[in-house]
């Protein structure tokens, strides 16, 4: 067992783990965050990505005993104060998402996209997030979701929000 | 066009662009998937499962296993004995079908790789999978049936008890029925004085592939043993558990909480399921299933994978005179819950739109030592869609015709419906003019058709091709009295129940199952028009066998023509039960009481009550009329009387590289008819995803076995699933002609993007090097395929997929680490 301590969606947390797990399971099974899920065993689906100090990574593929000290936010700690992020918004309004077992990681995906390219052209949208895979929606209204986030992030108070999201 | 009578004369919400009622916990992560359930005590579990596609076990030891930190039990086949239940074919589609005993767990012989033969139980997930190989299981390899066609000739036997690989031989003549004339006589006149075009065609196998991977858990410590599942049809399955396991179907609940997709992939009663409720009440303690994505994709059953012979005849002109379809299907190791049904689904469908005189369908499935297959998106109607719709696109090309010229031809025109096929069928309304001519001024047919000849004219070495395809489908499964004269196992009734609360709010409940459509907000828009509520006020209530106790759940795009209907029923049943309380209330006769938005007022006067308040009046029930019960509360059942008929014009401009064989969407347009739409958002995402799976068969996506009958494409790396990289925007766009056949008019949407979509990019990749000398390429169309039939050196029809049935990471191969695949060459 390994003795880690790190913050989670906010909260400050500390476990002893098998130097075996990996983070999606300590989320999962000993936080119970159970908003990210796991669709692959390959990392090949992005269904489990979180953000890792502000960095997206698929948590599938992260240990835990490797996040010590670090900063984890998952899906269930983007909305802040009841405020919906404007990716999460945007997927809601676009019709992005159907049987919403992919969303979780496509949006953190799809935020962190942002935070690199606050302006993405259709293609920059599709190649990142060709690392997510969706069985339900085609992408299009996915990508539609971006640009629309991509959109209202050139709004003052909503580009605040992003960043804020992204120090945490 | 059609009208239907009876439509609510106020529709504020139908046909609104309401954004999901489901979306606000989806894109939180407050989520109720099976494998998040934890249940005090809980106990995991593991397969063992057979690296052999048929082998006979001779002796398993598990004392490792058992020895292993925090094992609580390891069971075989033998250990659980009849407890174990058997896993039932719902269709045995003649009633001398041959159908192996298919055990969850098999005794002393296993029929496909992946076949579980034994399962540990351990308080972690990860101990369980730890123990799991540590269970020692020797086996006998057995000679393997593989190929379709060989296992087809019973060259060698997959079940060697049973004899013969054939299951079961399924026959349409429309002389023998009555519904046309000899096909034999169609052929021969064509043969002498017109065309007859002869084409074989292989519709390889495909995986669902689900993003949620399945999922158990077994809680068996209440009065009902409870199952969670990651399932379509927990009705069903409530159902097939009772009638092979011996517990009794009202000590049984089934819950399909929040299900992450299925397209009929999760249409399955499943040996993991039977285990996972053996063994939670063997040990009386809650267990739970999930399995990894390798199991999935290797075990959860696979779609499609047959071999289609085709025979067109037409006259000179472009006039059909007969089809005669004779299919290969493969069943994989047992016949699954729908199994040969699935094949006959499309014996329907492969005339189409077109009044073909004569008809065939013959229809051979057969058994091998693979996966067993079952529905997958579409279920038989992608496969006859593929057929036919590219055959017409051949006999276009050989009669040198436009084949939009060709289908229209031949195709029913619109004042002609209702119309009785040559396959039987009733198809109640279309308008497949109107369709076409809006997808054809959306694609700029004319423009794009002017500029392949161009870039033919000039050589280039990128070729556009065209593809076309006009789809119908029948769907809405089903008519329960039509599923009996096909000796199917159930009906295709749904039931539905609206329940008024005295706060005003109404509840609904649906035997449909929702896993990712959007029933709640489509649902909740339908009774909010009919009862004249908020959207909001309606809560849509669902996959729960204690709460919708009845139901046919979801599946062959029947939730909105079915389900749907039932509940515009009940909800009219509140209204007429509302009526006399309200005449009561208001001191006026029962005849003299108007109901619209939701208020019912006495004719002539401004004197009303809204619903809810009479909701509110029945709770109290201080005072109503006598003889009456105190409750608006009502359910109904409803059984179509018809299938349900959409269709659809879809185009599509594929740009293929003649040095390279990489192909590369241009355009894609498509114009679906699905009657009333109820909402435009979500049916443009059924459209888009179904758009995706079909295209994907086209060009991507192929479950490949080597010659030791191994799933070398299992797992994501090797299957290829699109990505947003892979995939661009598609303009979809309605024309409506609405159904007859249910109050609201609506067709089904759920599979018509996947059933039409492979065929139309097919034709256009065909269509731009068929000046070549090409007529056909197998699916998928890699770039490797593409450039040898480019280069005449096959990968026509009977090309398999090259390379990646070799030893998978053998350097003598050539293709150490690699896999047999295409990017797919369409980087939007």
């Amino acid at each position: 067992m390994a003795k880690i301590s790190l913050t989670v969606d906010g909260a400050k947390v500390s476990d002893d783990v098998e130097p075996r797990t990996t983070l999606v399971q300590y989320l999962r099974e000993k936080l119970g965050k159970t908003g990210t899920v796991v669709g692959c065993d390959t990392s090949n689906c992005g269904a489990c990505t979180v953000h890792l100090d502000g960095t997206s990574v698929k948590s599938c593929n992260v240990l835990a005993v490797q996040v010590d000290g670090a900063s984890v936010t998952t899906i269930e700690g983007l909305a802040k104060d009841g405020q919906l992020h404007p990716v999460q918004e945007s997927f809601r309004n676009c019709h992005g998402l159907q049987c919403g077992y992919c969303t979780p990681g496509m949006i953190m995906q799809s935020v962190a996209l942002l935070e690199e390219n606050p302006d993405p052209t259709e293609e920059e949208i599709r190649l990142g997030l060709e690392g997510n895979l969706c069985r339900c929606t085609g992408y299009q209204n996915i990508v539609k979701a971006v640009q629309e986030a991509a959109g209202t992030r050139a709004g003052a108070s909503t580009a605040g929000a992003v960043a804020e999201e992204m120090d945490s | 066009m059609t009208t239907t009578q009876d439509r609510p004369a106020v529709a504020k919400e139908i046909g609104q662009e309401r954004r999901r009622k489901e979306d606000q916990r989806l894109i939180t992560g407050r989520t109720r998937w099976t494998d998040n359930i934890v249940l005090p005590g809980m106990l995991h579990m593991a397969m063992v499962r057979s690296p052999f596609a048929h082998a006979k076990i001779t002796s398993i030891d598990k004392s490792a296993a058992e020895a292993s930190p925090n094992v609580v039990s390891v069971l075989t086949g033998a250990d659980l004995g009849e407890s174990q239940g058997v896993l039932i074919n719902a269709w045995a589609i003649t009633t001398d079908q041959v159908t192996p005993t298919h055990l969850p767990c098999p005794i002393d012989k296993v029929s496909f790789a992946g076949e579980i033969v034994a399962v540990v139980v351990a308080r972690t997930q990860a101990e369980a999978r730890d123990a799991a190989e540590l269970v020692d299981v020797e086996y006998e390899e057995l000679p393997a049936a593989l190929d379709l066609k060989k296992s087809a000739n019973d060259e060698v036997l997959a079940h060697p008890d049973l004899g013969t690989n054939k299951s079961a031989f399924w026959k349409f003549d429309s002389l023998e029925a009555g519904t046309g004339s000899s096909i034999d006589e169609a052929i021969e006149k064509a043969r002498t004085d017109g065309v007859v075009i002869e084409r074989e065609y292989r519709q390889q196998r495909l995986i669902p592939a689900f993003m949620e991977p399945r999922s158990t858990v077994v809680d068996p410590t209440g009065e009902q043993i409870t199952m969670w599942s990651a399932t379509q049809v927990p009705h069903i399955l409530r159902f097939a558990l009772a009638a092979t396991t011996g517990v009794s179907e009202s000590k049984i609940r089934v819950i399909a909480p929040d299900v992450g997709g299925g397209f009929g992939g999760k249409l399955q009663t499943t040996p993991e399921e039977w285990l996972t409720f053996a063994i939670a009440n063997r040990l009386g303690k809650p267990v739970k299933f999930t399995e990894t994505r390798s199991e999935s994709l290797m075990v959860a059953h696979h779609g499609r994978d047959q071999w289609q012979k085709l025979t067109l005849a037409a006259d000179k002109e472009g006039n059909v005179l007969g089809l005669k379809v004779d299919l290969l299907a493969d069943l994989g190791a047992y016949v699954s819950l729908v199994g040969g049904g699935v094949p006959v689904l499309g014996a329907f469908m492969f005339n189409a739109i077109y009044k073909f005189p004569a008809y065939q369908f013959n229809c051979q499935t057969v058994l091998t030592n693979k996966t067993w297959t079952d529905a997958y998106r579409g279920a038989g109607r992608p496969e006859a869609t593929f057929g036919i719709e590219r055959m017409m696109s051949e006999l276009a090309a050989e009669l040198d015709m436009d084949p939009l010229e060709l289908r229209e031809k031949n195709w029913i025109k619109h004042e002609e419906f209702p119309f009785t096929t040559v396959a039987g069928l009733e198809y109640d309304t279309g308008n497949y003019e109107a369709a076409t001519a809006l997808a054809r001024e959306m694609f700029g047919y004319d423009d794009l058709r002017a500029e392949q000849k161009r870039r033919r004219d000039a050589g280039d070495k990128v070729q556009l091709g065209i593809g076309i395809s006009t789809f119908t489908e029948m769907c809405g499964l089903a008519p329960s009295r039509v599923l009996g004269q096909l000796n199917y196992g159930a009906g295709g009734w749904e039931h539905a129940s609206v329940r008024m609360l005295a706060t005003g709010k109404v509840e609904v409940v649906t035997g449909a199952s929702a896993h990712g459509q959007g029933h709640e907000t489509a649902f909740s828009q339908i009774v909010a028009d009919r009862l004249g509520v908020a959207f909001d006020d309606v809560e849509v209530l669902h996959g729960d066998t204690q709460i919708a106790h009845k139901g046919l759940d979801t599946y062959g795009s029947r939730s909105l023509v079915v389900g749907g209907e039932a509940l515009v029923k009940a909800a009219d049943k509140v209204v007429e039960k509302a009526k006399p309380v309200a005449a009561h209330l208001l001191e006026a006769s029962v005849d003299d009481i108007e109901f619209e938005g939701g208020r019912f007022t006495v004719r002539g006067t401004d004197q009303g009550l809204a619903i809810g308040e009479i909701a509110a009046a029945m709770f109290s029930a201080h005072d109503y009329p006598e003889g009456m019960e105190p409750s608006l509360d009502s359910e109904a059942t409803f059984d179509p009387v018809n299938f349900n008929y959409p269709h659809g014009t879809h185009l599509c401009a594929m740009e293929v590289d003649t040095e390279t064989g990489a192909v590369k969407m241009r355009k894609y347009v498509c114009v679906d008819d699905i009657g009333t739409v109820i909402n435009p958002l979500i049916v443009s995402g059924q459209i888009h995803g179904g758009l995706v799976q079909g295209i994907a068969q086209a060009l991507w996506e192929e479950a490949v076995y080597d010659d030791a009958g191994t799933l070398v494409s299992g797992s994501f790396v090797d299957y290829l699933l699109p990505t947003a990289a892979d995939t661009m925007n598609y303009e979809i766009d309605h024309t409506s002609t609405p159904s007859i056949t249910n109050t609201l008019g609506t067709k089904g949407v759920g599979e018509a993007g996947t059933i039409a979509s492979t065929p139309a990019v097919v034709n256009a990749v065909v269509d731009a090097v068929r000046h070549l000398g090409v007529n056909d390429i197998q699916m998928p169309c890699t770039p490797e395929r593409v450039w040898k039939a480019v280069n005449g050196v096959g990968a026509g029809g009977e090309a398999s997929t090259e390379g990646a049935a070799a030893a998978h990471f053998d350097p003598a191969t050539g293709m150490e680490g690699t896999t047999d695949r295409t990017t797919g060459g369409t980087q939007a």
